[in-house]
Order: structure tokens, then sequence, then C-alpha cells
């Protein structure tokens, strides 16, 4: 199946969404997705931030789809010609899902430790207004304690579902899951039962803001001034394989290793995640390399960083070695005949 | 005319070596021309100041040690967000977060703070993107009127948040300007 999208030509499967085909493309059409995962199955179509121009609907019926249509969602025909960046109406229509998006969200990016690798937040960044329109009160919640190693900030939440589908799908057993309706709907575990599954940490990764994050990296550091590097270790549970982030030597938090559209290679287990934290306990791979544009290069972590040692008191009482053999100086004889 | 006559600045002069006068060589002249010069200035307003007794006003755009404010409430309004940190091209400040209790509410505006805050004020370059990089207005460099004073160790340099967070008694004045 051929399929175009932004004036490039793309051979698809059948059944490919145009999501993915555009994720095949790669570069600056992919549209944004915040709720749609591609290794969790039925994700997407919550949160409309992947709303594309469907300028040509197929070879045998060329009409234009009349509505913008989400990408995660909308499975390719053949021949069908599809708008992302050069549409002018894709583009408003992501800034007003931007704006929805954020009518709820508290913008406490200061305090959240989802700051830096956040997708709402890279989203608002390029798509988002500068001032807030929104005049009435958000909505807020009564902090829950969902257990000792996850932290749920309800009020950040921007209802994905992608854990509550990683609960299903990941976990087998389903303990958590969205309660109410509207404004009102809410992820919570199912009378504040503590989530327990081994690979229930998954979670946080999957989450797309601060709502979900992990309880033992709770403002330990900044995301940006962490070193992230790969590891890997002998896992029974998962893969093993894992991103540490480093702080001098010391493993502030352990996630799985996230791809250029923030989503996780491998699935690992709780016990990768929360209960590794010493370096011996590690191989390490290399530092882990991300997008040019992510604060989390700020660090430096790629280059080989040298420890500085400045020794003060030397320096400052008696200048440096090569100085002290001048003229000035008293360790060089004034005479040429005194040598 | 030559490259060598031209004046390109106009204040080219020709050097003059001519003899000198007895009236001139005697130099009476010009030593009571110079104290005249000398004794006009006792008149004058002085330039000077009784520096540290005397300090000048700041200029409203001067820059000089931070201060990290408080709110209205009298509450610490750095939330340890580390984004003066970040945006610190000399890496002079450092800062380490904790969580606040439930107790300490009238302490702290948001639910984490700065538990250590340091600003190596030898690194400082007085660049003032720390205060355009908060996003809660919690750092000033003009709010303290002060200038980090010289010192012989360098361990005083680094200001802890003793040094930096406005001292309550400035809270208390901004607090009943509010009201």
């Amino acid at each position: 199946m051929k399929v175009t999208i932004d004036g490039i030509e793309i051979e698809v499967e059948p059944g490919t969404t145009v999501l993915q085909a555009a994720r095949m493309i790669g570069g600056d059409v992919v549209p944004p997705a915040m709720c749609y995962y591609s290794k969790l199955k039925d994700t997407g179509g919550n949160c409309r931030a992947c709303l594309v121009e469907v300028s040509k609907g197929s070879e045998a019926d060329p009409r234009p789809m009349p509505k913008m249509m989400p990408s995660c969602k909308t499975g390719v025909m053949d021949g069908m010609e599809v708008k992302v960046k050069t549409s002018e109406r894709a583009l408003d229509a992501r800034k007003a899902v931007t704006e929805f998006l954020l009518i709820n969200h508290p913008l406490d990016c200061p305090v959240c430790d989802q700051a830096g690798e956040c997708d709402l937040q890279n989203l608002s960044f390029k798509h988002g207004l500068e001032k807030t329109r929104f005049k009435e009160e958000k909505r807020t919640f009564e902090p829950e304690n969902i257990g000792d190693k996850i932290q749920l900030h309800m009020n950040r939440c921007i209802l994905c579902y992608r854990c509550v589908h990683t609960a299903e799908q990941v976990c087998g057993s389903r303990n958590h899951g969205v309660l109410n309706r509207g404004d009102h709907a809410q992820i919570s575990t199912y009378v504040s039962a503590a989530i327990d599954h081994e690979m229930s940490g998954n979670m946080i990764d999957v989450c797309p803001v601060g709502a979900l994050t992990d309880k033992t990296f709770r403002f330990k550091s900044r995301v940006w001034f962490n070193k992230p590097f790969d590891a890997h270790r002998n896992c029974d549970k998962c893969c093993g394989k894992t991103t540490l982030w480093m702080f001098g030597n010391e493993i502030q938090r352990v996630t799985a290793r996230k791809d250029e559209f923030h989503e996780v290679e491998e699935f690992i287990c709780n016990e990768c995640r929360f209960d590794h934290k010493e370096v011996s306990d590690w191989v390490i791979e290399g530092p882990r390399k991300f997008e040019k544009w992510s604060v989390i290069n700020q660090s430096n972590y790629t280059r080989k960083m040298d420890k500085v040692v400045i020794d003060t008191e030397k320096q400052i009482l008696e200048g440096r070695d090569q100085d002290r053999k001048k003229i000035s100086m008293k360790e060089v004889p004034y005479k040429t005949s005194e040598k | 005319m030559s490259i060598q006559n031209t004046s390109l600045s106009g204040r080219k002069k020709q050097v003059s070596n001519k003899e000198m006068t007895l009236g001139e060589r005697l130099y009476i002249g010009a030593i009571a021309g110079g104290m005249a010069t000398t004794f006009k200035h006792l008149f004058k307003k002085k330039v000077t100041i009784n520096y540290p007794e005397e300090t000048r006003p700041f200029s409203p755009v001067y820059r000089g040690q931070h201060m990290l404010m408080r709110d209205e409430e009298g509450r610490e309004r750095c939330t340890a967000c580390g984004l003066c940190a970040l945006s610190c091209p000399a890496e002079a400040i450092t800062m380490k977060a904790a969580e606040r209790k439930p107790e300490e509410k009238h302490l702290y505006r948001e639910e984490k703070y700065a538990e250590i805050y340091e600003i190596n004020m030898l690194r400082c370059i007085y660049c003032g993107l720390c205060e355009e990089a908060c996003p809660k207005q919690a750092i000033y460099l003009t709010k303290s009127k002060k200038i980090v004073k010289a010192d012989t160790n360098r361990e005083h340099f680094i200001f802890g948040k003793e040094q930096l967070v406005m001292p309550l008694d400035q809270a208390i004045q901004n607090t009943a300007k509010s009201e």
C-alpha cells in the first residue's frame, strides 16, 4: 500500500496506521502522541494530539476526509495522502488540543520530577500558547498514596489510559483503573490497594506526564543534572537492559531505555528498577544519547570529564614552578655569574 | 599632502625643541600655575566618599548579592527547580531539594523546597541569568542592596541559605505593606 505523508511516499503493510507510517519516515512529519503507545495494544485515540488532515482518502475514493483524523487510529488506504506539518488546519488543531490538555494540568513543572523528559512539556513548548486563557479553577484531587514505590499526582494526569493498559497487558492482573467520568475521572487503585505486581514500575515510564513518578527518586535531583548511562544485568524476570541515572557515583534512578518517540524499548521489572542502586550490580555500557535539543544533554555526560584539582595554597603563595625561575624570583640568582 | 604630514585624527602636533628662556628655566611660573590648580580644588566638591562609612546609592539596574525571596506570607518562594543552576554560565549555584512536611507549610510555598542552596560568589559573574530563569520569582540580584564584600578566606565566599534568604524583619515589612 502506498501512502503519501507531507509529499513523502512510503510503502507500508495493510493494517498500518498513519502514525506508524509517519514514524517509519521519521523526522519532522511524525505527529506527537500523548496516549498512543506502540508497545501496548488498544492505546490511542484519547488525547487527539496526533490529529492530521487527510487530503485524499484513497485511490478508490479520492475525496478528502472532512474532519481531522487521529493518526494513531486511522488505518492507511492505498493512495492515501496525508498532511501533517504542511497543513495549517492540523497545526491549528494541535495547538487547540495542547491548550485543552493544559486546562487541568497544574503547571507545577518546577516541582515535578518529570520536567525535562515530559511529553506534555515538549508538546506545549512547540505548540502551546505563552499565556493561559483558562479563567476557571483547575480540577484538584486529594493526594492519594498508592504504594511506596510509585507516586501518584492525580492533578497532573491527562487521562491517556496508558498506565491502565500497562496494568492490563504487562502486569497481567489489573488492580488500578479509571474511576468516575468527565471532569471527575481519575486514575486510582481500587480501594487504594498498593500496586504490587513485579512489573508495575513500568507505569512510571509509560506515563507521558508527571502523574506517576518514581517515589525512590522523588525530589532527589532534576533530570538534567543526572548523567544517563546504558547498563544491563542478568535478570530472570526481564531483559535487564536499563538506563541508569547517575549523580557522581550514585545511581539515583533506574528506568527502561526509551527510544526517539519516548517509548520504552523493553519493559523492565521492579527488582531492576527499585532494588539495585549499587554500581557493582550493573555492567555499564556507556553514556546514553538523547536528542540534540534535549535538556538532558546539559550535563555533558558524553564527554570524558577529568576531575579538576586545583592546588590552591601552593599556587597562590608561591606561584607556578616555571614562574619562580624568572628573574624577579629569589630562586634565580641576580647575577648571571653566580649561576 | 604626503602621508607623513597628514593627521587622520586631527590631533597630530609638531614637536618643537626650542630653547627655553631664562624665565622659563626658573620654573617659578610653572610651579605657581600648578599650585594654583591644586588650591582651586580645595573649594570644589569632593568626588570621593568615606567608604565604608558612607555608601553610594545603587543604580536601579545594579546587580549585587543575590536574595532568595519570601512571599507575602513570609514563605520561601524557591522550590529548588534547578533552573538557576542550569542557566548559570559560571556553574556557581548548587542546591539540594527536600520535601516539605505537613507542619512546614508556613515556611515553604511549594511542596518541594531547597534544603541546601549555595552560591559560590567567587564563581558568580553577576550576569543575572538566574534571576531571568527563575519561574517562581525567587531569586533577585537587586533586592538585597548589598554587594559581596572582600574576604581572605575562600570558604567564606560560598554563601548558604543563611546569607541568601530574605531576612525575617524585611519579610515582615513586606507583609505589612501588602496588607
